[in-house]
């Protein structure tokens, strides 16, 4: 029986062996490595947890599962080789998904940025001046890690009491031998001049100097006061914040997540907290007028705006390629690298020098038409249509080479023995295109125009850099330009507008965008058959 | 062609010389024909290089121009006195503005985060691609559509969601050290190299996308290298990861080149995502700067933005054409980005 076992090996039972080979030192360094790494996730995920953060604590724990589990059941270890990939996307794909999902759900956004814990512990930090406190005369310096610091002085009765307050965390330091005029250096602080202290001022009003008990904050531009007292009190039972100054109650709304006065609804403590708001952000889209106005519009324009993409390049690239076909053209190599360059160049540089040669001003462009005989200076930027087609031109000379390089594969693909039979059935040439050569050619690139179709849908770069959405849309109530497409438009809610970030709501738009973008993924799919092609692929 | 002699042969004995005539006359004019249809391609083909490079010329001649604003921009550069003249703009972006536009930093940090997330996009994939190709286990199909079905949607759409999470891991430093205060002894800020703000950061970011269309090429170009190269590796004795470094890694080069080349040049030209993670200028890719160059004053530094756009340009032009038809191929098949 050992005799035989010992005769046939199986692989299996090789490489087991040679597992057992490995000595013991590299496994210890493995387990040690994997040892590490798993308690680094785990204090990640707990971390996460501790800061109220659940989604990333979920993500970084699954991440953790998944690792041990490739490696320790034997079954799941083919996933091991996958494992660095499968955790970057659950971390950066998957959960980016799920997250702008749960945002789209709440008023995260500017004044709403905070956890309502966290709100609460900014709102308790502050202080005011009680009416006991002492004031003195102030100096600010600065030291060379950019904090501040304050000279104080105040009359006593036996002379002038000196002390030195800093920024953050040490206490309030009483000089006793001081000198009576501030120095100009006290302890790698530099005292700042006029200037700086008018710059500094806001900066300075809103520092709270010393620690604990014993804090100091400037109360005007002469005065500092001391020692401030905590003015906001949270009452955990009740859900209330009291403000010790004014004795005013504050009540936790859930549902604006503010801290609001009952007697005076509009009298809120900022900052506010993240609350849900349920599909709120979604009927903003569809029932709020001033949003939905500009929408419409954005809509029809990016649909407009990927289609026209897709068939200017298309119709150039194709127009291209059966020009080039012609073996009779010489240096046929090198035309083509020619041709090819506008997609070789970085897209960002490509679009910026677009758009200073369109430039309504300087642009090269735009002043050689000026002053040839059709004698108008063309609004690129300036008019709705005019900066519409300046975004279709730029467009064509960045995409028509790929379509190029696809369309001249395609048509090489195509029997040349199809042609001849049509040219004995006396086709013209214009029949065979339409017949022909294109219903073959939409076989094979068919699914990447739905691709650049798509790529297009969300061409975010080609807008903010050549248009940045304008000319805007007057009169409507958030950022807004005739040529946004919605992903721009969406960026300028969450990041760009004047009126604050607005998570939530960009969020929501982003989910519709998701759903319209997993529409034409089906339709591609749908196209290639790519489910068919996969099933006999694996 | 054949065909065409064959048909004049079959025609030629039921007909007499001059119907051999008006053949010959007809293939003249055919030549003719020719010749005008190849003289109209090539004016095409003249027209359509003028519009592909005429943006080109134009930034060449601003980058030479010493004339360094916008506004006084012509084709042809003017105002050359001599040599010294040609390099105004190049000597104002790598030497005498620094302080103000760190062109080297942008320049290290565009290698850095292309260089980087290169080396890692092409060492995920193929790890991924060789297990789909060489092992079979359950949930094998689900997770190969599911990697591309993924990937389907592009992360610049989750771009909020991403700054909000990356905002999330820099606030750790200060977070784990108060969840855990036992762990106080090791200094976490490290962690904010990975955060927002942070070249790390960005690579987590571009990392996220790494397999999807480069798992599937790549596991097309592995399942076409013959099975038995690993089975008599097995056989003498050797692991699954020395078959994979040591046998099929050195195999499937062309394939590793094809999907670095993509990654490089996919992330040194990426922006948007670039720009909503980092936010000082010290911390700004190549295609970064360049924008601030004419974010802020179009006119002003005009001539410094081309000088810089070529600098940028030429080495990704350069490797596009010598690796045009590499790069094609991948394109077409990976189906993405047009």
């Amino acid at each position: 029986m050992s005799a035989t076992s010992s005769q046939v090996k199986s692989p299996a039972g090789d490489l087991t062996a040679s597992i057992n080979q490995t000595s013991p030192l590299v496994n210890g360094i493995k387990l040690a490595l994997l040892m590490v790494f798993n308690a680094f996730l785990l204090i990640l995920s707990y971390s996460f947890f501790y800061d109220d953060n659940i989604g990333l604590s979920i993500v970084f724990f699954l991440i953790f599962v998944l690792i041990n589990a490739t490696i320790f059941l034997p079954s799941l270890s083919p996933i091991r080789w996958m494992v660095p990939g499968l955790a970057l996307i659950i971390f950066l794909v998957l959960y980016p998904i799920v997250y702008t999902v749960l945002v789209s759900f709440t008023n995260y956004g500017d004044g709403h940025l905070l956890s309502k814990a966290q709100s609460i512990d900014l709102i308790q930090e502050r202080r005011y001046v009680p009416d006991d406190a002492i004031t003195y005369n102030w100096e600010a310096y600065q030291n060379e890690a950019g904090e501040y610091g304050l000279w104080l002085t105040r009359e006593v009765d036996d002379g002038i009491e000196t002390a030195f307050a800093r920024e953050g965390g040490s206490a309030i330091e009483i000089l006793d031998d001081a000198a009576e005029e501030p120095p100009s250096e006290f302890d790698g602080f530099t005292q700042l001049d006029r200037a700086g202290r008018t710059q500094a001022l806001q900066a300075l009003s809103e520092t709270i100097f010393g620690e604990g008990e014993d804090t100091a904050q400037i109360v005007n531009r002469r005065e500092v006061a001391r020692p401030l007292n905590q003015r906001f009190v949270y009452d955990d039972n009740a859900d209330t914040i009291t403000d010790l100054a004014t004795e005013t109650t504050y009540v936790a709304d859930g549902e604006l997540g503010f801290f609001i006065d009952q007697n005076d609804a509009n009298n809120q403590l900022s900052p506010g907290y993240r609350v849900g708001v349920g599909f709120d952000n979604f009927e903003r889209l569809i029932n709020d007028p001033g949003l939905r106005g500009p929408l419409v519009d954005i809509f029809v324009w990016t649909v407009v705006f990927a289609m026209l993409s897709v068939l200017t390049t298309f119709a150039m690239g194709l127009f291209m390629a059966m020009v080039m076909n012609d073996p009779g053209v010489p240096a046929r190599k090198i035309l083509r690298s020619l041709l090819i360059i506008p997609y070789a160049i970085p897209g960002v540089i490509g679009i910026l020098v677009w758009r200073g040669m369109l430039n309504e001003n300087l642009g090269i462009i735009t002043n050689a038409i000026a002053d040839s005989f059709i004698n108008y200076r063309i609004p690129w930027f300036t008019d709705a249509i005019w900066a519409k087609v300046a975004i279709i031109l730029v467009n064509l000379w960045l995409g028509y080479p790929y379509m190029m390089l696809i369309c001249s594969g395609a048509l090489s693909a195509i029997p040349s023995d199809i042609y001849e039979a049509a040219a004995v059935d006396g086709a013209t040439p214009t029949q065979r295109f339409w017949r022909i050569t294109l219903p073959l050619l939409l076989v094979t690139v068919g699914p990447l125009l739905v691709a650049s179709f798509a790529y297009n849908f969300n061409n975010y770069l080609m807008i903010e850099l050549l248009t940045r959405g304008d000319p805007p849309i007057a009169g409507s109530p958030v950022p807004a330009g005739y040529t946004d497409i919605l992903i721009s438009y969406t960026y300028g809610l969450a990041f760009g507008s004047d009126r604050g970030a607005d998570y939530g709501y960009a969020s929501a738009i982003t989910i519709i965008i998701f759903a319209l973008v997993a529409a034409i993924t089906m339709l591609q799919y749908r196209f290639t058959k790519t489910w068919e092609e996969t099933g006999e692929n694996v | 062609m054949s065909n065409d002699t064959q048909k004049t042969k079959e025609a030629a004995p039921s007909g007499g010389t001059a119907e051999r005539d008006s053949g010959r006359s007809r293939m003249a004019q055919s030549q003719q024909e020719y010749y005008i249809s190849l003289v109209v391609r090539l004016s095409i083909i003249g027209v359509a290089i003028i519009f592909a490079l005429f943006p080109v010329l134009f930034v060449v001649s601003s980058a030479f121009n010493p004339e360094g604003t916008l506004s006084t921009q012509s084709f042809v550069p003017s105002g050359i006195d001599s040599v010294d003249d040609l390099t105004t703009n190049f000597q104002a972006l790598m030497v005498d503005e620094l302080e103000q536009f760190p062109f080297w930093n942008w320049i290290a940090n565009s290698a850095f985060v292309a260089g980087i997330s290169t080396i890692l996009i092409v060492m995920i994939s193929a790890l991924a691609a060789y297990s789909f190709s060489r092992f079979r286990f359950t949930g094998r199909r689900s997770l190969l559509l599911f990697i591309l079905l993924v990937q389907a949607f592009p992360n610049l759409l989750a771009m909020v969601a991403l700054f909000l999470i990356m905002n999330d891991i820099s606030r750790l430093a200060d977070v784990i050290p108060q969840a855990l205060p036992f762990l106080d002894f090791i200094d976490w800020g490290f962690i904010e190299l990975l955060g927002l703000n942070s070249l790390g950061g960005l690579i987590l970011v571009y990392l996220g996308g790494a397999m999807g269309v480069n798992t599937w090429l790549m596991k097309g170009f592995f399942d076409s290298i013959p099975k038995d190269i690993d089975e008599s590796a097995v056989v003498d004795g050797a692991t699954h990861w020395q078959t994979f470094w040591i046998l099929i890694f050195p195999l499937v080069r062309p394939i590793l080149v094809v999907v670095g080349i993509l990654a490089f040049v996919g992330t040194f030209n990426e922006f948007v995502l670039a720009r909503v993670l980092l936010r000082d200028k010290e911390q700004w890719t190549l295609m970064l700067g360049l924008f601030q160059f004419i974010n802020a004053d179009f006119n002003r530094d005009w001539g410094k933005f081309a000088a810089g756009a070529l600098v940028s340009a030429v080495p990704v032009v350069a490797i596009y054409l010598a690796l045009q038809d590499q790069i094609v191929g991948g394109l077409t098949v990976g189906a993405v980005k047009g």
